[in-house]
């Protein structure tokens, strides 16, 4: 029982940061493999405020997520917009998007070590035990997820009542069309990209209040991110927030009952069966 | 047509031949330069082999490199060191065989994930294994010196050099440029689309595989996290991208200078070679898209023009 | 059932998308060295058709076969290979390679397959055949449309195919290249090609189809001489629309 709290509780944080990159890959066909960088480095503004003001994590995230907004717009403005234009196949933007992305991972885990050095950071913000359903739980854990479900709450109301989110959707259906019916594909198309960023960044806030983390360890969240937005279906949220439940009890499951060390091995395994029997996502529509 | 293809295959062979005699003249520096720039040509080649023409980007090389490492590691105190080769090589294509046939039916994205994520895989289950026996390292002790390795090494490469030719001469080089430029004219031409992809597939992983088995001794001590860097499959598409993959001597050409350009770097700033390599990601998307092979045929082109107009 | 000396056999053919069915209990034959024209109304389902038979898409239900041999579960590539061959509604050539070398894809992995100077030679007989042998060595982005057209009915031709799918070859040429096309279609009828035509041309299927079938809807509503289905009152009603609609 307990494993299963667990494992929905990281779960929880997972559908954060896979929510952040499906908007940017789900709604603006970027597949940004930088992702879990922005992760690390919401999680080090976290650590940072924390250990030097003493300001809580909570709050930080208020800052962070302007930050990371502005920043990923910028991004996309000025880095891989000129990509989409470029591109003459769908097949060609794909593999620029994943060099670029990459080639902006390596250079923010650069910067990362030249600045910070290689070492891990973590900090002990509300460490105190709770007990919930005959278990104790780290409270710090317990707001983490509490955050993620406000969080993914808002981006879901937003995008399926705003007038900007049904926008953004319809992009991500049909680019070509939501262009003729009046919609602003440049703008709406770097509003999500840079609103995915800055949810990723908040998720890596929260992640850290109870994560160990270091300069190189985004790429494991990145992996685990694309697994669960490929798992639960490109562009579709509530698919994305399933698989990452899922993901955080087989993860919490294997670490406790097999060994720790292969919790990257089974969500693997899980990945892989997906893409054998279900490669368009749990509740994606087949194609064929 | 027929007399290039063999003045093609005649220089080759002299360039081997040349950089063979590098052991005789060359210091031990020049020669474990020698030694890094022969694995990486062998990788970035063989990369390219079906990267190029199907623009998969593969990152599993780490994964097959590690695997062929571990076959040397755990074989070579029961079998003759010249058996193992073989054996890696066909570890190799088997696991690049299956790894193609659950993805390459599906698009670019999907492949870069898994195989992103294979080495780490690999490595994962290695070390709960190791765990188990209560080992932590394999030690190969051989009597194989680094000059061994080079000449392996580079008849590794004269290899692929000669497959990648014939594949790019063959029926099946043909099918992979039609699928390159379009998957669906292929299929409808009467091409097994996944099947020739998941075959070509198996060359880079039996390559990369071998590789990993020569180069085995030369650590002497294996463990999963020296035998799976992942730093390494990064490292063999910077270098295959920057010199180019449209032609079979491409890689070669950003193999020579990005392998000096990391030496110098990690001599100097060693924490800054993450930072280079990201650079370089970003330097082939927005300058080099067609790599030094792309430059040097547009420079070519350019001055054959102004030719034409003095 | 099946016409004995029939090519091509739909039987109960029916293809939906979700709730939509593009494709009814369609069924009709092609006999060898026949022209059929696939007309109807826009969006009635005979695109979606020959993307069955040549195997874009598989058939929810019914058959398809060539000389008895089924086809319809089978992958694109081995449809291909027993000799259905098509061109697509949007030409597709392959940009990054000559002209010749878009015709021996056709040569090579066709239902012949050649490979060496006999795929080289075959490629440039059809090349030669559609009127484009000094292009050879042009790429696709120097051609003139009607002339990428003729790059993808040689590619067609040169897998020698049991029958050919043309689908909408003849859309969005000017009038003096729609005579042409027309010759070129007309020369390969006299070879005695068997050949599906998807087409909204009317004087093209007049003056080259032996037979037509017509769609509406995704049904088959009328089959004949292209004179008897052109005057048929149905499928007048079909392309111009009820009075009360």
């Amino acid at each position: 029982m307990d494993i299963l709290i667990t494992g929905l509780l990281l779960g929880g944080t997972y559908a954060l940061i896979a929510v952040g990159l499906n908007l940017q890959y789900g709604m603006v066909r970027i597949m940004n493999l930088a992702n879990g960088e922005l992760i690390v480095i919401g999680g080090f503004a976290a650590f940072w405020f924390q250990t030097a003001a003493s300001v809580s994590p909570l709050l930080t995230v208020f800052l962070v997520a302007p930050v990371a907004f502005a920043l990923n717009w910028l991004i996309y403005t000025v880095m891989l917009r000129p990509l989409v234009k470029r591109a003459k196949s769908r097949g060609q933007l794909e593999v620029d998007a994943i060099l670029t992305t990459f080639g902006l991972s390596f250079v923010a885990v650069g910067v990362m070590l030249a600045v910070f050095g290689g070492d891990y950071f973590s900090y002990s913000y509300l460490a105190r035990p709770v007990e919930l359903l005959g278990a104790t739980f780290g409270l710090n854990r317990i707001m983490a997820f509490l955050g993620a479900v406000v969080i993914c709450g808002a981006l879901y109301l937003w995008l399926n009542h705003s007038r900007p989110g049904l926008s953004i959707r319809a992009i991500a259906v049909a680019p070509q069309s939501a262009r003729l019916v009046g919609i602003d594909v440049q703008k709406l198309s770097a509003l999500a990209f840079a609103l995915g960023g800055a949810v990723t960044a908040v998720g890596g806030g929260l992640i850290s209040m109870f994560l160990t983390l270091d300069a190189s360890t985004g790429v494991m969240f990145t992996l685990k991110a694309l697994i669960i937005v490929i798992m639960g279906g490109v562009g579709d949220m509530r698919g994305t927030i399933v698989a990452a439940l899922a993901l955080g009890v087989l993860e919490s499951f294997v670490a406790s009952v097999l060994d720790p060390g292969l919790t990257l091995a089974a969500a693997y395994l899980l990945f892989l069966l997906v893409l054998l029997f279900r490669p368009q996502g749990l509740f994606g529509r087949g194609q064929a | 047509m027929k007399r290039d293809a063999w003045q093609d295959l005649a220089l080759g062979a002299v360039l081997l031949a040349v950089a063979a005699c590098l052991p005789w003249f060359g210091g031990s520096y020049w020669l474990s330069i020698g030694v890094t720039i022969a694995m990486y040509t062998v990788l970035a080649t063989s990369w390219a082999l079906f990267s190029g023409p199907t623009h998969y980007i593969s990152l599993a090389t780490t994964a097959f490199f590690g695997i062929g490492t571990y076959t040397t590691g755990l074989g070579i105190d029961h079998l003759p060191y010249w058996v193992l080769l073989p054996i890696a090589g066909v570890l190799g294509a088997v696991l690049a065989g299956l790894v193609g046939l659950a993805t390459l039916r599906l698009s670019g994205v999907y492949f870069v994930i898994f195989t992103l994520g294979l080495a780490e895989l690999v490595r994962q289950i290695i070390t709960w294994v190791q765990n188990f026996s209560g080992q932590k390292g394999l030690y190969v002790l051989t009597d194989i010196t680094e000059a061994d390795i080079y000449w392996q090494l580079l008849g590794l490469a004269g290899i692929v050099f000669l497959g990648g030719w014939a594949i790019g001469r063959s029926r099946l080089g043909f099918a992979l440029r039609i699928i390159g430029d379009d998957e669906t004219v292929a299929r409808h031409s009467g091409i097994n689309t996944a099947r020739a992809k998941v075959i070509l597939f198996m060359v880079p992983g039996a390559v990369a595989a071998i590789a990993g088995a020569i180069l085995a001794p030369r650590y002497v001590y294996i463990e999963p996290l020296l035998a799976f860097t992942p730093m390494l499959s990064f490292q063999v598409v910077i270098m295959a991208l920057l010199g180019g993959t449209g032609r079979l001597w491409g890689p070669l050409v950003g193999v020579i200078p990005f392998t000096f350009l990391w030496e110098a770097i990690s001599a100097s700033f060693p924490n800054q070679t993450t930072l280079l390599l990201g650079l370089c990601f970003l330097l082939i998307v927005y300058l080099l898209p067609k790599g030094f092979v792309g430059l040097i045929e547009s420079v070519r082109r350019w001055a054959k023009s102004r030719e034409g107009y003095a | 059932m099946r016409a004995p000396n029939a090519v091509l056999s739909l039987r109960g053919v029916t293809r939906r998308f979700g709730g939509l069915v593009a494709v009814n209990d369609m069924s009709f034959d092609v006999t060898e060295h026949e022209v059929m024209g696939l007309i109807g109304p826009n969006g009635s389902g005979k695109s979606t058709t020959l993307n069955l038979i040549s195997g874009a898409l598989a058939p929810n239900a019914g058959t398809i076969s060539l000389r008895g041999t089924p086809l319809s579960q089978l992958p694109a590539q081995d449809i291909a290979r027993k000799g259905v061959a098509r061109t697509f509604q949007l030409v597709r050539l392959l940009p990054s390679m000559t002209v010749l070398d878009n015709v021996k894809a056709g040569a090579v992995f066709g239902h012949r397959r050649r490979w060496g100077s006999e795929a080289d030679d075959h490629a440039m007989a059809m090349l030669e055949k559609v009127g484009l042998g000094r292009h050879a060595f042009a790429v696709p982005s120097q051609l003139t449309y009607i002339d990428t057209k003729r790059v993808e009915l040689a590619r067609v031709l040169a897998s020698d195919p049991k029958i050919l799918l043309l689908d909408e070859w003849l859309a969005g040429l000017n009038p003096t290249e729609l005579g042409q096309g027309i010759d070129l279609i007309r020369a390969l009828r006299e070879e005695g090609r068997t050949i599906i035509l998807v087409e909204h041309v009317m004087d093209a299927i007049r003056s080259l189809c032996d037979a037509c079938v017509v769609m509406a809807s995704g049904t088959k509503i009328a089959e004949g001489t292209p004179e008897a289905v052109l005057s048929d009152p149905e499928v007048i009603r079909a392309y111009l629309g009820d009075d009360d609609a």
